[in-house]
């Protein structure tokens, strides 16, 4: 029990009639990497968003930390949000804000850094994805994957025990996207970082997950090691990760409504 | 037919209340952040560069023509009763009590208040507000407020100086046009302006200042829909405002008629 960092425990969530998460259920082992895979718009970023307290689910529990996150103070629930980042889909980056003011956003807010302190530790983040010396751009200025890069450089600025990861690497060429990668995986070999990743580059996949969990309709039907996700005998699971578009998986993203 | 006016209305109805009761809990919760440190002053100084200082050229433009209106309006009723003397007391009354905070409040609310709710509006869809929570600062303490705050103030000054400028216009008609002394015109303003004409006229001002933020930051948080749903909410945010200060406005001059009769 102690193991698990992040528990989601029957989870159900709806936008107004179109069920999208229908009794989710997921452990993630401290310290460990899971990648979570499934089609788009199946709902892997509103399960990203309950685990980072901004969706409330409308029935079941999220624990992080042993703690049902729907029942932190206000004072915790920020404890709570300085230990886990998230990187968004699309970034999120803060458009009235320079490239380094977004970075260094927590270490601005929250610890009053300012200076070449603050310097120091905006270029340490900005070098990890690769994008050193950028710092007094507007995130305007920059492609799209390079806004991907300085939303990962301040997702992990302040060193958080916990990163979800939204489609890391979506947009970026092939390179680029190995290095991400190997950021992932490094952050997790050395510091110890739990992660969760969306992804559905599989080869990404099998080469950072500690685990790989299947969201379909709503419910993680499959969950285990590479290997064992792999060599899966899930007809479903089975057809996703090969990339099939012959198989049970037929219904398109309109039928879910 | 009958029927589905009256579901419309009800429908329409039912999501008044729920806007209210949203805007509500928005009131009470920026009300608690207002007190809960730490207390940015930068924030709340940059907003009310933006609301007052941008502000005062289209303040200064409409309150000096609404005076120079107001001098030939009642000009033209005075001079038929015969009795010019009281051309200046009524424009003073009229602006003051009414005129300056209404139409200073009208036009923060298109000037800021949809300038607001387009800002806000994209930041929620590009999910930038959602972001700011997870970087562990509340959306509320960060966003709404600094506006808040910056809207309150910022609107009774701007008043007092529409007050100011409306006069003004109205002086300038009267004195170069109609041929009233200029002294004569001044004194007769000031004696017939007491300090509760002027404090009623600015007090509710805050109120203004603070339904405008509000509304124009409920508007954007709930926007729906990418960048057509921050459009919509920019036009709703700035309809509701007009109406709520017209509502409040009301309010006011009723209680204030039988508090200070
Ligand atoms: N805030 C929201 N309001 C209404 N519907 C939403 C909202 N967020 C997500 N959805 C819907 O939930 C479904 C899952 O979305 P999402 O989690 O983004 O999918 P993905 O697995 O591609 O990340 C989509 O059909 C989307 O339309
Ligand atoms: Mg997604």
């Amino acid at each position: 029990m102690e193991d698990y960092i992040i528990e989601l425990r029957n989870v159900y969530k709806s936008f107004n009639s179109q069920k999208v998460l229908r009794g989710c259920n997921l452990k993630v082992k401290r310290g460990s990497t899971l990648v979570v895979i499934g089609r788009s718009g199946c709902g892997k970023s509103v399960m990203l968003k309950h685990i980072i307290r901004l969706i409330r689910p409308d029935s079941g529990n999220v624990f992080v930390y042993g703690k049902d996150i729907w029942q932190l103070t206000r004072k915790e629930a920020q404890e709570f949000h300085k230990k886990i980042n998230m990187v968004f889909q699309g970034g999120a980056l803060f458009d009235s804000l320079t490239v380094g003011e977004n970075v260094g956003f927590e270490l601005i807010e929250h610890e009053n850094m300012s200076g070449d302190a603050l310097y120091e530790r905006v270029e340490e983040a900005l070098s990890l994805v690769g994008l050193s010396g950028i710092a007094s751009l507007m995130p305007s200025e920059l492609s799209g994957g390079m806004k991907k890069r300085v939303a990962l450089a301040r997702a992990i600025c302040t060193r958080p025990e916990i990163i979800l990861y939204d489609e890391p690497t979506t947009g970026m060429d092939p390179i680029t996207a190995d290095s991400i990668n190997e950021l992932i995986r490094g952050l997790h070999d050395k510091l110890k970082v739990t992660s969760i990743v969306v992804t559905h580059d599989m080869k990404s996949a099998y080469k950072i997950a500690d685990r790989i969990a299947m969201l379909y309709q709503g419910q993680i039907i499959a969950e285990g090691t590479p290997q064992e996700i792999q060599n899966t005998e899930h007809p479903i699971v089975y057809q996703f990760i090969n990339g099939l578009s012959e198989g049970p998986i037929t219904e398109t993203v309109e039928q879910f409504r | 037919m009958f029927r589905k006016v009256k579901n419309d209305l009800f429908s329409q109805f039912q999501q008044f209340i729920y806007f209210l009761g949203g805007l509500t809990n928005l009131t009470f919760q920026s009300i608690i952040w207002i007190f809960v440190p730490p207390y940015s002053r930068r924030r709340i100084f940059e907003q009310m560069h933006k609301a007052g200082v941008e502000s005062l050229p289209l303040v200064s433009l409409i309150a000096f023509f609404i005076g120079v209106i107001m001098a030939f309006q009642i000009s033209y009723l005075m001079i038929r009763f015969g009795s010019e003397m009281y051309i200046a007391s009524i424009v003073a009354l009229s602006i003051v009590r009414e005129l300056g905070p209404v139409i200073t409040a009208l036009v923060v609310a298109g000037r800021v208040g949809a300038a607001i709710t387009a800002e806000l509006g994209s930041m929620q869809v590009t999910e930038q507000i959602d972001a700011l929570e997870t970087l562990a600062a509340n959306p509320i303490k960060y966003l709404v407020v600094p506006r808040l705050v910056a809207l309150a103030f910022v609107l009774p000054v701007l008043t007092l100086y529409a007050d100011i400028v409306g006069i003004f216009g109205g002086w300038a008609i009267c004195v170069l046009k109609l041929g009233i002394s200029s002294r004569l015109y001044l004194n007769i303003t000031f004696d017939s302006l007491l300090f509760k004409d002027l404090f009623t006229g600015l007090a509710k001002t805050i109120f203004f200042g603070m339904i405008i933020a509000l509304v124009s930051c409920y508007e954007a948080f709930n926007v729906e829909g990418g960048a057509e749903g921050v459009g919509k909410a920019t036009t709703r945010s700035v309809v509701t405002s007009f109406i709520l200060i017209i509502m409040c406005d009301c309010f006011f001059t009723a209680l204030f008629y039988f508090i200070f009769p």
